[in-house]
């Protein structure tokens, strides 16, 4: 898992979430650490596909729930 | 308007139509693909004719040819139609396969159709956890640096596009469709090339498309509603496939506006949300505006009862259309029961909504429902060239419908008792039960192996109630008998109950559940409900998974927890 692409996860996160985001593990629940609804997820998915410059099919993010996953998958893309 | 489309008469073979329609309409935008932020690509006629001509000449060097399965494992994209296309024309048997499918499923699939090649996206690719056994994999999109362990890059295709078509018959095999059932394991059906095209002559009749038409592909390719209206049937006539990657719903309006868009499929789910989304817009307008839409939706209603319009209802009531982007005219609607109000909401806004109920065994679709006048209440009467008839009917006529006709599929691939127990003596056994009504519209009623027999002795369907509880607001409702949930658990076998994914408002689920269940006869009314909070799970067509969800509520939750009515 990279961690400049962590940081960077991290700082979209604190962003669209507020500072609590600031704490987040690579392997919390986002969900539930943060909060978080399936739709409020789905804002941070654009935010990172326009930060990375990628673009993410559904079938990736199933079942990913943690920053380190997104990490991996954005990876993956690049 | 003028329909301009290649005819379907004379042809042998999808490969054959395809080639003819891709030299016909050579100088028209065959395909648009748009990413989340900006276009990626455009392709003529002659341009995608080129692409896939490489992917046949690609398919020939490997030796691929007349009855060779091609899997394809892709989102809906360009490569999909280009690949499909060039298999077509080597004669080849395509494979499409559902994409939203976990890698286990995908490749219990593969190894039960054994392809020679399998086109596959990178990301699904790199999910395979053991390599795909085939002659040939091509991965498609995969990063320029990706380790792909022998297979191929899609992207390498051969700049000579120089390639053998090859011929096949009606009679021929041209796809093997898994159909995705609510339960149990897969079948693939065999549809051969006659299937389709006889299928395709009945659907372009009903969902007509030409030249300057933009299709709005959503459903996955991979499924037969957008296999025919989404890939080969805008081909056919010219018109515009558009593909926006990554689509999120909230994109759906820019898209339909950007492109113009004037024809999409949607399944039941999505019609239904956009029609309650449409209808709380409504009734947060001002009193005024609202009284002013209702008179412009009644005016429409009284001038379109004969058949849509859509220059005109589109002028009447612009700002509802504008949110379709402005020029929708037609939505295809199926793979599970369509919502009758939300179909009749739509036309009456001028958007008419053909329902077609089918299954993969009969290709698309058996009946459409009638647009002239539009009727939502059934669905509809049986597409040219497939008949239909009631079988073992009861007293009040209804029974399991039997289809025939030339879009049959020749049988499930190595599963002969299985086709002999479906296809007996010409007529599909679909499993479905339904009742013909005196202008011989279809109506249905369930699934035979849903059927719940009441503590009365009264046969009920689960489908049945839940269209009949369409107006209670939740995210998801389904119907069970009480004792396929909680065997032995006190309710009689037979007794009714509903699982619902409640929406925030819990209290106006309860007063409509109350005043729906009121309005049901005896034998079909609930003895109670249960809170669910997770999303129900369901096939790819978006029906129901029953006995999953069954599985789910057995382990989580008890009978004691159900709340009456």
């Amino acid at each position: 898992m990279s961690t400049s692409i962590l940081v960077r996860l991290t700082e979209l996160a604190v962003k669209r979430f507020g500072p609590a985001a600031q704490a987040l593990a690579p392997t919390d629940d986002l969900f539930e650490t943060l909060d978080i609804d399936s739709l409020q997820a789905l804002d941070l998915l654009t935010d990172l596909e326009e930060a990375f410059d990628i673009e993410i099919p559904d079938y990736e993010i199933q079942g990913v729930n943690t920053l380190g996953g997104l990490a991996d998958v954005i990876q993956a893309r690049q | 308007m003028s329909v301009v489309r290649t005819s379907v008469d004379g042809y042998g073979s999808l490969g054959e139509l395809l080639d003819d329609a891709l030299i016909q309409f050579k100088s028209s935008e065959a395909l648009i693909e748009a990413s989340r932020s900006r276009e990626v690509g455009r392709w003529s006629y002659l341009d995608f004719r080129r692409i896939s001509h490489r992917v046949a000449r690609r398919l020939q060097d490997a030796d691929i040819g007349a009855g060779d399965r091609v899997a394809l494992l892709m989102s809906n994209q360009s490569k999909w139609l280009f690949t499909a296309t060039g298999a077509l024309r080597r004669g080849a048997v395509l494979v499409p396969l559902d994409y939203k499918l976990t890698a286990p499923e995908q490749a219990a699939l593969l190894a039960h159709a054994k392809p020679k090649v399998v086109v596959i996206e990178y990301g699904l690719w790199r999910r395979f956890t053991s390599p795909i056994v085939a002659k040939e994999v091509w991965v498609a999109e995969a990063p320029a640096d990706a380790e792909l362990n022998g297979a191929h890059r899609w992207e390498d295709l051969p700049s000579d596009g120089t390639s053998q078509a090859v011929p096949r018959k009606r009679s021929d095999q041209a796809t093997l469709v898994y159909s995705s059932g609510t339960g149990g394991t897969p079948k693939g059906c065999i549809l051969s090339h006659g299937a389709y095209l006889s299928q395709l002559e009945a659907l372009l009749d009903v969902f007509p498309m030409a030249p300057g038409d933009r299709y709005f592909s959503i459903l996955p390719t991979n499924h037969a509603i957008d296999f025919m209206v989404g890939f080969v049937g805008p081909l056919v006539c010219g018109a515009t496939v558009v593909h926006q990657r990554t689509l999120r719903p909230e994109q759906l309006r820019g898209t339909m506006k950007r492109y113009g868009i004037t024809h999409m499929a949607v399944g039941p789910m999505i019609l239904t949300a956009v029609e309650r989304a449409i209808r709380e817009k409504l009734d947060e307008l001002p009193g005024w505006k609202r009284q002013a839409i209702d008179t412009l939706l009644e005016v429409n209603s009284k001038l379109t009862d004969k058949g849509p319009n859509h220059a005109l209802s589109a002028r009447l009531l612009k700002p509802l259309h504008e949110g379709f982007g402005g020029k929708l005219r037609f939505v295809f609607c199926g793979g599970a029961p369509t919502d009758r109000q939300a179909a009749e909401f739509f036309y009456k806004i001028g958007i008419p909504v053909v329902i077609g109920y089918g299954l993969t065994e009969a290709c698309t679709v058996v009946t459409v429902n009638g647009l002239r006048p539009f009727r939502a209440d059934s669905v509809g009467k049986p597409v040219d060239g497939v008949e239909l008839r009631i079988f073992d009917a009861d007293s009040s006529g209804v029974g399991e419908v039997l289809v025939r006709g030339e879009t049959l599929m020749d049988g499930y691939l190595d599963e002969p008792e299985l086709t002999a127990e479906t296809l007996r003596e010409g007529w599909l056994h679909t499993g479905d039960v339904g009742w013909l009504d005196a202008s011989d519209h279809l109506h249905l009623v369930g699934r035979s192996k849903n059927m719940i027999v009441t503590p009365g002795g009264k046969n009920v369907y689960p489908e049945d109630v839940e269209g009949a509880l369409s107006e209670v607001p939740c995210e998801e409702l389904a119907i069970y008998a009480s004792q396929y949930l909680w065997p032995g658990a006190g309710l009689e076998n037979g007794e009714l109950v509903a699982v619902i994914r409640p929406e925030e408002d819990e209290m106006a689920l309860v007063r409509a559940l109350r005043t729906a269940n009121r309005r049901l006869p005896e034998h079909k009314r609930l003895v109670g409900w249960l809170r669910w909070s997770t999303e129900f799970p369901r096939t790819a067509s978006m029906k129901i998974k029953r006995s999953i969800l069954a599985e789910q509520v057995r382990a989580d939750a008890g009978r004691d927890q159900l709340s009456g009515v």
